[in-house]
């Protein structure tokens, strides 16, 4: 360790660390115990100071309907969105991963959505999506599909947004997973070859356990994004129709700045933090059955 | 030419062709649609190419709101925020990667631990503390919290560990100060680590989304994305202003995207963390 001039030492210490720090007590402890203290009170903002209910916003969140649809809702996102995430990205991580004139210029092209704010790619999908003069039904019918209501239909809404989820994110993910490919060392699939293995065991045997940690990081992120969701349902549906995109932060969002119910918000903000936790717990915990790390 | 390398060649090219449509046709369905007048959006069958292409959308989205003025907003916020977020952290990076002091350890680990804190949960807090200090509605509001990065401390700590400790002896011994030594010798080696911190933090700041949500109310002070939610609360079935509008937001931050590649590719293998 550096020798430094003791009294010069912590004055260097406490100038450089200030804004940090102070950041990190107004804005990240501070507010963790104020939430913490909100969520077992009731206050409306406007009239005197909160006031302690104990658990009663947990009890009255648990014992209501809404928090179950909520969650059931995230759930339909979830079991739609990861599959189709995991496949659609590891395949344009695999297609990127060979060596073609130009290729660069692909990713290149499929990381826009990525770079585009969530807001403006949200306002695309719902044209995208209209169902009499937006594109994707317009293609359905020209291979002869009927398609959808789309976000004005209570079964198929999540399902597009879902659809506009993966347009946005593939091009991340891809490319996550595709880093993950290149460091596979060439030396295992030459050997594979002269044992005769074809694509599909190379695939199976070589490429999806060494890839396995990238793709738990994939599942880890993509799963806490997904209890996250909230300016798609804000742009393009904001929460319908009849409730049937109805997700946590949008809950949150509309019970503490537009209904000023500042503790029951609070509650819920402690929940998507609890399910959120033990998620990844869960992740982790279950990784040791598939996960392949070399040593 | 190898019959196999053309085959395959074939069969690259058309799929990674047919990709790129896919993820590209929204995008020229917007402009598309943003080129078009109002009645011609709802016509069926759909027209992909507009009949009569005209800016009308465009002098519209300027006329009934300050487009211009949230531009102007977001670029300043996105600036600013990126310089708070990066300067804050690298400071306190540094003196968690170069500086022994009672108490560091516990320090760091309250840092890392804030990462598993869903924002939602801060967000309410941190709404009333800003209007506590009669910050609500000003920039300074916004940006304040970006003081603090619990992620970019820790990416730039660990880079700075790998400035060797000679490099700041050396500096000591010449007298140098604490910050000429930061300024001068850790920043200059960890530029490739700043450059993809700043490329990511610009990008997070010019599409954040609920916090300016909250933070701004005037219409005069609102970034792009809060200004496009409110255009889609009010003419939520004008479609070609809303693609107009959606247009000039995308284009900035694609402009950085292609000058700054190399950096939104470094920075994605770690960016994701955050989540």
């Amino acid at each position: 360790m550096i020798f430094y001039n003791k009294k010069n030492k912590y004055l260097s210490i406490f100038l450089f660390l200030l804004p940090s720090v102070l950041g990190l007590i107004v804005f990240g402890i501070l507010p963790m115990l104020g939430s913490l203290t909100l969520s077992f009170s009731e206050w409306d903002i406007i009239s005197g100071p909160p006031k302690l209910i104990g658990l009663d916003n947990f009890i009255n969140i648990l014992k209501g309907n809404e928090f179950w649809r909520v969650l059931n809702n995230t759930l339909y996102y979830i079991i739609l969105y990861i599959p189709l995430i995991l496949i659609s990205s590891l395949s344009l991580a695999l297609l990127l991963n060979n060596k073609f004139k130009g290729i660069k210029i692909y990713r290149t092209l499929y990381y826009i959505p990525v770079i585009t704010s969530w807001v403006a790619g949200s306002l695309i999908w719902k044209i995208v999506l209209n169902p009499q003069f937006g594109v994707l039904n317009n293609l359905l019918n020209f291979i002869g599909l009927q398609g959808p209501g789309w976000l004005y239909d209570q079964t198929w809404a999540m399902p597009g947004i879902v659809l506009a989820s993966i347009w946005k994110d593939v091009g991340f993910f891809g490319l996550i997973l595709f880093s993950g490919l290149r460091g596979i060392s060439p030396t295992y699939y030459e050997a594979a070859e002269i044992d005769g293995a074809n694509s599909w065991q190379r695939f199976k045997n070589i490429t999806l356990p060494l890839i396995s940690p990238t793709l738990l990081f994939v599942i880890i992120i993509s799963l806490i994004n997904s209890f996250q969701l909230f300016p798609q349902v804000m742009i393009m549906t904001q929460g319908g129709p009849n409730g049937a995109t109805q997700v946590m932060v949008e809950r949150i969002y509309k019970y503490a700045f537009q209904y000023y119910k500042m503790g029951y918000a609070s509650a819920f903000s402690w929940l998507l933090f609890i399910i959120v936790f033990v998620v990844t717990l869960l992740q982790m915990k279950l990784q040791k059955r598939w996960v392949h790390y070399e040593s | 030419m190898n019959h196999n390398k053309l085959k395959s060649g074939i069969i690259f090219y058309s799929l990674a062709t047919i990709i790129a449509i896919f993820m590209l046709l929204p995008f020229f369905w917007m402009i598309s649609t943003s080129l078009k007048n109002s009645g011609a959006v709802m016509t069926i069958p759909i027209k992909w190419i507009p009949e009569n292409p005209n800016l009308d959308a465009y002098k519209r989205v300027f006329n009934i709101f300050p487009f211009a003025r949230a531009i102007f907003n977001s670029v300043f916020v996105a600036v600013v925020t990126t310089l708070i977020t990066v300067l804050s952290s690298a400071m306190a990076a540094y003196i968690f990667a170069k500086f022994e002091f009672k108490g560091r350890e516990v320090l760091f680990s309250l840092y890392l631990a804030t990462l598993m804190i869903p924002k939602q949960v801060t967000m309410i807090p941190n709404f009333l503390i800003i209007r506590e200090i009669r910050l609500l509605n000003t920039f300074t509001g916004l940006m304040l919290p970006s003081l603090f990065n619990a992620f970019a401390t820790f990416m730039l700590r660990q880079n700075i560990k790998t400035v060797p400790d000679s490099y700041i002896e050396a500096a000591i011994m010449e007298g140098s100060s604490q910050f000429k030594i930061f300024k001068d010798i850790v920043l200059p080696l960890i530029k490739p680590t700043l450059a993809t911190l700043t490329v990511i933090t610009f990008m997070e700041a010019w599409n954040r989304y609920l916090w300016p949500l909250i933070v701004l109310t005037d219409r005069s002070k609102m970034t792009l994305p809060v200004g496009l939610s409110l255009l889609n609360g009010q003419y939520g079935e004008q479609y070609n202003l809303l693609m107009a509008g959606s247009l000039i937001s995308i284009i900035p931050m694609l402009m950085v995207y292609i000058f700054a590649q190399k950096y939104f590719e470094k920075g994605l293998s770690v960016g994701g963390i955050k989540g």
